[in-house]
C-alpha cells in the first residue's frame, strides 16, 4: 500500500487530479447543506451576471435559478451515474470476458461475436435510441450507457484471463479438484484486478461525458439537475448568457480531466512493470 | 484479397441484420402500441389509421411473422413512414446525408492528419515544451464534451470575433452556384468541422506520440541510428510508418464514435445532417425515423469499417504475407 502511494505520488498530474475529484465529491455531498432550496427553484431575477453578487456566485440563468446550486446538484447525478454505469458494464462485461477466455472454443467464439456486435454499432447513437424508448429516467440512463460501455471491459478481461489460464497455479487448483467457477473467481479474477481498476477510472470518464451528452440533448431524468441539462438549457440564450452553458461545461472538463489523470496515476501505480512505458 | 473481401461484407450484412432484429424488439420494447409507437402519437392517432397500421405491419400476426415482415422490408430499403414529416424515412435520410458525409469526413481527415502531426512532432521533441504543450492540449481535448466545446466555438468565433458563420450549412437567401457556393459551404463547414476534430485529434495525437516513442526504442532504430541517417529521416521513414499501425486500427474503430458526435455537433450548428434529423426525431417522438436514422448511421459504420479493414492490409504487407 505504501509503495501504491509512493508509485501514484510520482504521477503529478495524478495528485492534481485526485485533488480536483476529491473537491468534486466533496462538492457532491455537501451540495444539499449549502444550497437547502431545490436547484429548480427561482430564487433571483434571470440573467445575473457571474460574480456580480455575492449571493449567487455564479450568477442566475434565464429562469432566475441559482447556477452555482445548479452545478453542486449536478455533481451528484455526474458522479452517481459514472460510477453505477460503470459499475454495471463491469457486472456484464466481467463474466462475458472471463468465460471466453477462460473456456475458449465455441464459447469464445459465441461470446466474442456478441461482444463484437456491440463494438460495431455506434454506441453513442445506441444510448440514445435505448434512452429515448425506454422513456428517459435515471435508471434507463445508467443501463444505456453500461449497454454501450462494456465490450472493452470483456475484451480486456479475455485476453487477462487467457494468459493467466495456462499458469501453474490455474493448473494446481484444476488437480486439486476445484470447480471452474471457484478457480475463475478465487485464482483468476483477483489477478486482474489492477487493469480493471485502471480501466473502470477511465470509463467512469467515458460515462460522465455520455451522461452529459444525453442531457445536453433533452435525454435527461427530467427530476434532477444534471450539467448536460444546464448546458443544453443555456444553449439558446448563449448570446445573452454565456455563463449559463459555460461554467457546467467546465466542471465536466476539470472531472473527466481528473478521472483521466487519476486512471494514468493508478496505472503507473498498479502496473510498476509497465510505468514510464511509451511516455 | 477478394475473397478477404467478400468475407468482410457477408459479416457486415450480418451485423446490418442482427441490428435490424434489435431495432424491431425496440419497438416492441417500447411503451404502448407498437402500432401508435410507429404513428409517433402516443396513443391519439385515429384508429382508422392505427387499424391500417396494423394491417400493413402485420401487426395482428404472431411475433415471428412480423419479425419476418420487418427485417425483409427494412432489407430492400423500405425504412417505413415518418408520420410526423409525411415523408419516407428513406428520403428523409438520403436528403440529408450528404451533409453527415461531407461533415464526417471533414472531420476525420483534419483529426487523422493534424492529430498524427502533432503527436510525431511531441515525440520527435520529448519532454521538451512543444511536447509538454501539445501533451496537455491533448488531455485537454480528450476530457472536453463535444457539444460545449462546440458551443464556446460558436461564442468565440462566431458571435464575439464574427470571423464565422455560426450555423446552418449555407448563407440563407444569397443563392450562390458554383465557385462561390462551395466557399460558402467550406466557411460554414470550418467550425463544425474543426469541433468534430478536436477531440479526435487528442485521440490521434496521444496514440501516435505514445506508439512512435514505443518504436523508436526498437533495435531496427539503433541500426539506421548506427549507419548515420539523420533523425529527420529515421523519425519520418522509420519511425512513424511503423507506429502508425495501431493509430490505423484506432480510426477505424473511431468512426461509430464520429457519428455518435455528429448527432452533437449537427444539433448545435443547426448542420441539416442525419444527426439533426436524429435530434428532430428525438425531440417529435418520431420512433420510425428514429430507427432508421440508427439503422443507416450504423450501415455508414459498418462500410467504414470494411473500408479501414482493406486500407490496414494494403498497408502492413505483414498480414497480406501471414494470410
Amino acid at each position: 500500500m505504501k509503495d501504491f502511494w509512493k508509485r501514484f505520488s510520482q504521477n503529478r498530474g495524478a495528485v492534481i487530479g485526485l485533488c480536483v475529484l476529491l473537491l468534486v465529491v466533496i462538492l457532491s455531498i455537501v451540495a444539499p447543506f449549502i444550497y437547502t432550496k431545490s436547484p429548480w427553484a427561482m430564487v433571483q431575477r434571470p440573467f445575473i451576471p457571474p460574480f456580480t453578487m455575492d449571493a449567487f456566485l455564479l450568477g442566475t440563468d434565464p429562469m432566475g435559478r441559482d447556477l452555482a446550486a445548479g452545478l453542486a446538484h449536478g455533481a451528484r447525478v455526474s458522479l452517481l451515474v459514472g460510477l453505477v454505469s460503470t459499475l454495471v458494464s463491469l457486472i456484464i462485461g466481467i463474466p462475458i470476458g472471463a468465460a471466453a477466455g477462460y473456456f475458449g472454443g465455441w464459447v469464445d467464439d459465441l461470446l466474442m461475436r456478441f461482444t463484437e456486435f456491440f463494438q460495431s454499432v455506434p454506441s453513442f447513437a445506441l444510448a440514445v435510441v435505448l434512452v429515448a424508448i425506454f422513456q428517459p429516467n435515471i435508471t434507463s440512463i445508467i443501463v444505456s450507457i453500461a449497454v454501450v460501455s462494456w465490450p472493452p471491459v470483456a475484451r480486456l478481461l479475455r485476453g487477462e484471463v487467457m494468459s493467466l489460464r495456462s499458469r501453474e497455479f490455474v493448473e494446481a487448483a484444476v488437480l486439486s479438484g476445484q470447480t471452474h467457477l471457484t478457480i475463475i473467481w478465487r485464482q483468476i479474477l483477483p489477478n486482474t484486478l489492477s487493469p480493471i481498476i485502471v480501466l473502470a477510472s477511465m470509463m467512469v470518464a467515458a460515462a460522465i461525458l455520455i451522461e452529459s451528452s444525453l442531457s445536453f440533448l433533452g435525454l435527461g431524468d427530467r427530476n434532477v439537475m444534471s450539467w448536460g441539462y444546464i448546458i443544453g438549457a443555456g444553449r439558446t440564450v448563449i448570446r445573452q448568457a454565456w455563463w449559463v452553458s459555460f461554467f457546467p461545461g467546465l466542471a465536466i472538463l476539470l472531472t473527466v480531466l481528473a478521472l483521466n489523470l487519476v486512471g494514468e496515476g493508478l496505472n503507473d501505480a498498479l502496473n510498476p512493470r509497465l510505468a514510464r512505458k511509451g511516455r | 484479397m477478394l475473397r478477404f473481401i467478400s468475407g468482410r461484407l457477408l459479416k457486415a450484412v450480418v451485423i446490418l441484420i442482427c441490428i435490424t432484429v434489435l431495432n424491431f424488439f425496440l419497438i416492441h420494447a417500447a411503451p404502448g402500441d407498437p402500432a401508435s409507437v410507429m404513428a409517433g402519437e402516443a396513443g391519439d392517432a385515429d384508429p382508422a389509421f392505427l387499424q391500417q397500421l396494423r394491417e400493413r405491419f402485420g401487426l395482428d400476426q404472431p411475433l415471428y411473422v412480423q419479425l419476418w415482415i420487418y427485417v425483409s422490408s427494412v432489407m430492400q430499403l423500405d425504412l417505413g413512414y415518418s408520420y410526423r414529416q409525411q415523408l419516407p424515412v428513406l428520403q428523409l435520410i438520403s436528403e440529408r446525408l450528404p451533409a453527415t458525409l461531407l461533415l464526417s469526413l471533414s472531420a476525420f481527415v483534419i483529426s487523422l492528419g493534424l492529430g498524427v502531426a502533432a503527436g510525431a512532432f511531441a515525440s520527435a521533441r520529448q519532454g521538451k515544451w512543444a511536447d509538454t504543450i501539445i501533451s496537455l492540449a491533448a488531455l485537454i481535448f480528450y476530457a472536453t464534451p463535444l457539444f460545449w466545446l462546440a458551443l464556446m466555438g460558436v461564442l468565440l468565433f462566431s458571435v464575439q470575433l464574427g470571423w464565422l458563420p455560426g450555423f446552418g450549412y449555407e448563407s440563407v437567401g444569397v443563392n450562390y452556384t458554383g465557385i462561390a457556393r462551395a466557399f460558402d459551404i467550406l466557411q460554414h463547414l470550418i467550425l463544425p468541422a474543426m469541433t468534430l476534430g478536436l477531440f479526435f485529434m487528442a485521440v490521434y495525437a496521444r496514440m501516435t506520440r505514445a506508439s512512435m516513442l514505443e518504436v523508436s526504442r526498437l533495435d531496427f532504430v539503433k541500426t539506421a541510428k548506427a549507419k548515420g541517417l539523420r533523425p529527420a529521416v529515421i523519425q519520418r521513414r522509420h519511425v512513424l510508418r511503423n507506429a502508425l499501425l495501431p493509430v490505423v486500427t484506432l480510426a477505424g474503430l473511431q468512426a461509430g464514435q464520429l457519428v455518435g458526435g455528429a448527432v452533437l455537433i449537427e444539433t448545435v450548428f443547426a448542420w441539416p445532417g442525419i444527426g439533426r434529423l436524429m435530434f428532430d426525431a428525438l425531440s417529435q417522438r418520431d420512433y420510425n425515423l428514429l430507427l432508421g436514422v440508427f439503422v443507416v448511421s450504423a450501415a455508414m459504420v459498418l462500410l467504414f469499417n470494411l473500408i479501414t479493414d482493406v486500407l490496414y492490409r494494403l498497408v502492413d504487407p505483414r498480414i497480406r504475407v501471414a494470410s
